[in-house]
């Protein structure tokens, strides 16, 4: 049924409808709308589920994770400092192969502290062994949890995902949205099987310790389920279209207006919307620009991006992080996805915006395509203000 | 009759680990219908090498600090299932007719037994620790209190008793070593209002198991603490594990209580042997022994143990 719904409220209304068993979060800015939708559900009796209240993401994410361990569906969301500080929980659970979804409300990272968007958390966590899917709008972001919790509980898969959003934009964002029925949802997400489950009737060890001899070949196991989880999602993508009329295409990455185009802008998020905006204003005025979204960063679609990218001969990659030191790290993966590759885009340009919550106006991508008539560039930061730097640190 | 122990033998742990015999004491008094949530430490490495286990109950671990917290969500996905009963919240911190009944767990329900070190507990593993006491999970903690760091190479912990020499308090011109005492963890889980805390010692095996069986009869967090000596980093013969342990006791310095309901229901009476006996067998306080002025320290927090806890046995009495 179609919905005119806050983004957050969006997401809930998927969770409720994916039937977790158990809810654990800490409250951090902007996440916190999402799980105070989910407590007033568990409160009015909507959603069966126990919803524990932790003293930090810490424990949000243990609680989860033995709840998972234990057999039963969870979910936990958070933000920037929160999901930094859950990080070595969400490595241990991606290693114990325990399937959970996890709603990252982007935000950036301290110092200075801010709680507006920017996707530096989730995108710092990119080795943590979480499938990672980036959500252009509110639907999208609703979908994106029913496929996370269809993939990650695949028998062939069992792996958490995590679901980012971009904070504010998204997450207190209102849009009309569909959300399916509890029948629907039922058909399409069987209730949770584990393989293995703490369970007295057969007991069983888990989270052993590992040496030299046998640590390597675990890794090893979940770079090779990140091949399956490739060949995956187009497949459960296309279920979703199927069952719910709404074409995600592969689900790895969407191609809009690249056919013929000269120029094309890569990047992830509600930034998306934007630069299509852009596009359809150039376009109109006869200018070959298009936009190739990435939704699933981990794993990374590099085939796909590859032939997506391959004709096109000006590329800009739009990050909405940094890695201070380094190549910015989208374009490091576009980058990778063309060296020593004959047929590639000539130019490959890399830029850097809207850290901090800054915003990004159809000014800021209109330069990014204006930019890319010249030579490549690497980490050009876009909308500085110069009188800003000049004052506070003389530049 | 079958011998199928739920903590098997064949582990790693050094001869004469206080903490091992403790761990097998604690499950077997659970039972099996009992799942274990580890914390990171000795216990961990010893009995779960892959590809092997020494559990023969459900058990997982994840990491340092956070069991207390997994066993939340262990506990909160068996209510879920029907297999725990629904937390109604921990009985008062003042007791009244109904908290005794009404803090009864049910019959089918699947013990949950979240476990640690002293430093995964009282250190680094305390948040979490805190959380699951607060919320009212019906879950036993137990620590294993070998007084240090000692997987790790005995360094100093949060229960690191005062004056003892460990890799990372050694004893120096300038230092008698671990320039604190023990932190009050009995104390702190008692004052977050939940409806047991007691104390142990690998010692006493038949208490120890008492305890645990006490525990598992009342619903919500229950904290149980029990000193485990470690041969390796206490440096006394792995022969004298038990006396060692009972040494502490004996003394007053390790004073074996139970606390219900906020209120001290018991403590374990002794005719108190002076500290040296109790010091002059571990490595770890050899430095004192020429040092009477420490040792009168160390006499003086058995002493105000004695006092607090009223631990002296009544002249006459046995």
């Amino acid at each position: 049924m179609k919905q005119f719904l806050e983004g957050s409220r969006a997401v809930a209304e998927i969770v409720k409808l994916c039937k977790p068993g158990v809810i654990s979060a800490y409250p951090i800015t902007p996440q916190t709308h999402i799980v105070e939708e989910l407590a007033q559900m568990v409160a009015n009796g909507e959603l069966n589920a126990q919803f524990v209240n932790v003293e930090s993401e810490h424990s949000a994410a243990s609680v989860v994770l033995g709840a998972v361990a234990t057999g039963v569906r969870a979910f936990t969301a958070t933000s920037s400092q929160g999901l930094l500080y859950m990080a070595e929980v969400l490595f241990n659970i991606s290693g114990l192969r325990l399937p959970l979804v996890l709603t990252c409300a982007n935000r950036a990272i301290s110092a200075p502290i801010n709680i507006w968007n920017d996707q530096q958390d989730s995108v710092s966590l990119r080795d943590s062994g979480w499938i990672q899917f980036y959500a252009e709008n509110i639907q999208e972001a609703a979908d994106l949890h029913l496929l996370a919790y269809r993939l990650g509980e695949d028998k062939s898969i069992m792996l958490p995902a995590m679901v980012c959003m971009d904070g504010y934009t998204l997450t207190h964002g209102m849009e009309t949205v569909d959300i399916p029925t509890q029948g629907e949802v039922d058909k399409f997400l069987p209730s949770y099987k584990p393989l293995y489950k703490l369970d007295p009737a057969e007991p069983l060890t888990m989270g052993l310790l590992a040496d030299p001899d046998y640590y390597l070949e675990t890794r090893f196991a979940i770079q090779e389920t990140f091949k399956e989880v490739l060949k995956m999602i187009p497949k459960i993508s296309e279920e979703f279209k199927n069952r719910f009329g709404r074409d995600y295409k592969d689900g790895l990455v969407e191609e809009y207006c690249t056919k013929d185009a000269e120029k094309v802008i890569v990047a992830m998020g509600s930034v998306c919307g934007t630069i299509k905006e852009v596009v359809d204003a150039q376009r109109a005025k006869g200018k070959k620009v298009g936009l190739l979204k990435i939704i699933s960063y981990r794993p990374f679609p590099y085939a796909k991006v590859d032939d997506a990218l391959k004709d096109i001969p000006r590329i800009a990659v739009l990050d909405k992080a940094v890695s201070l030191g380094a190549y910015a790290p989208l374009a490091v993966e576009i980058k990778a996805t063309f060296f020593g590759k004959k047929k590639s885009p000539k130019l490959i340009s890399s830029f850097i915006a809207g850290l901090g919550g800054r915003d990004i106006t159809f000014e800021s991508v209109k330069e990014i395509f204006t930019k890319l008539n010249r030579k490549e560039v690497n980490l050009e930061f876009i909308d500085l203000k110069p009188e800003l730097l000049k004052e506070e640190y003389g530049v | 009759m079958e011998y199928n122990p739920l903590f098997k033998p064949g582990h790693t742990a050094c001869v004469g680990c206080g903490q091992a015999v403790a761990a097998r004491l604690v499950i077997e008094a659970a039972g099996s219908n009992t799942i274990v949530v580890n914390n990171t430490g000795c216990l961990e490495v010893f009995s779960t090498k892959y590809p092997e286990t020494a559990w023969g109950v459900p058990w997982i671990h994840s990491l340092f600090e956070n069991a207390a917290a997994v066993a939340s969500g262990v506990e909160a996905a068996l209510i879920y299932l029907g297999k725990s009963p629904p937390n109604g919240g921990m009985p008062p911190i003042t007791p009244t007719a109904d908290s005794a009944n009404g803090g009864k767990a049910a019959k089918d329900t699947i013990n949950v037994i979240a476990q640690g070190g002293d430093g995964g507990t009282a250190d680094i593993g305390l948040q979490a620790l805190s959380g699951m006491l607060e919320r009212g999970h019906n879950i036993l903690y137990c620590c294993y209190d070998n007084e240090a760091y000692e997987n790790t190479g005995v360094q100093r912990s949060g229960l690191t008793p005062y004056a003892t020499n460990t890799t990372t308090t050694p004893p120096g011109t300038k230092s008698i070593g671990n320039i604190r005492p023990k932190k009050p963890m009995p104390e702190i889980a008692n004052a977050h209002g939940i409806a047991y805390v007691a104390t142990a010692s690998a010692g006493f095996p038949q208490d120890i198991q008492r305890k645990v069986k006490k525990a598992m009869s009342i619903k919500g967090p229950k904290y149980l603490q029990i000193h485990v000596p470690c041969p390796l980093g206490w440096r006394h013969g792995p022969e004298l594990t038990l006396e060692v342990a009972k040494l502490a006791v004996e003394t007053g310095l390790y004073p074996l209580i139970e606390y219900e309901n906020g209120k001290l229901t018991a403590v374990r009476k002794i005719q108190p042997k002076p500290v040296e006996e109790y010091l002059k067998v571990q490595g770890r306080f050899k430095h004192l022994l020429n040092n009477p002025e420490e040792i009168k320290k160390i006499q003086a927090i058995a002493d105000a143990n004695i006092e607090k806890y009223n631990l002296k046995v009544k002249p006459g009495a046995t």
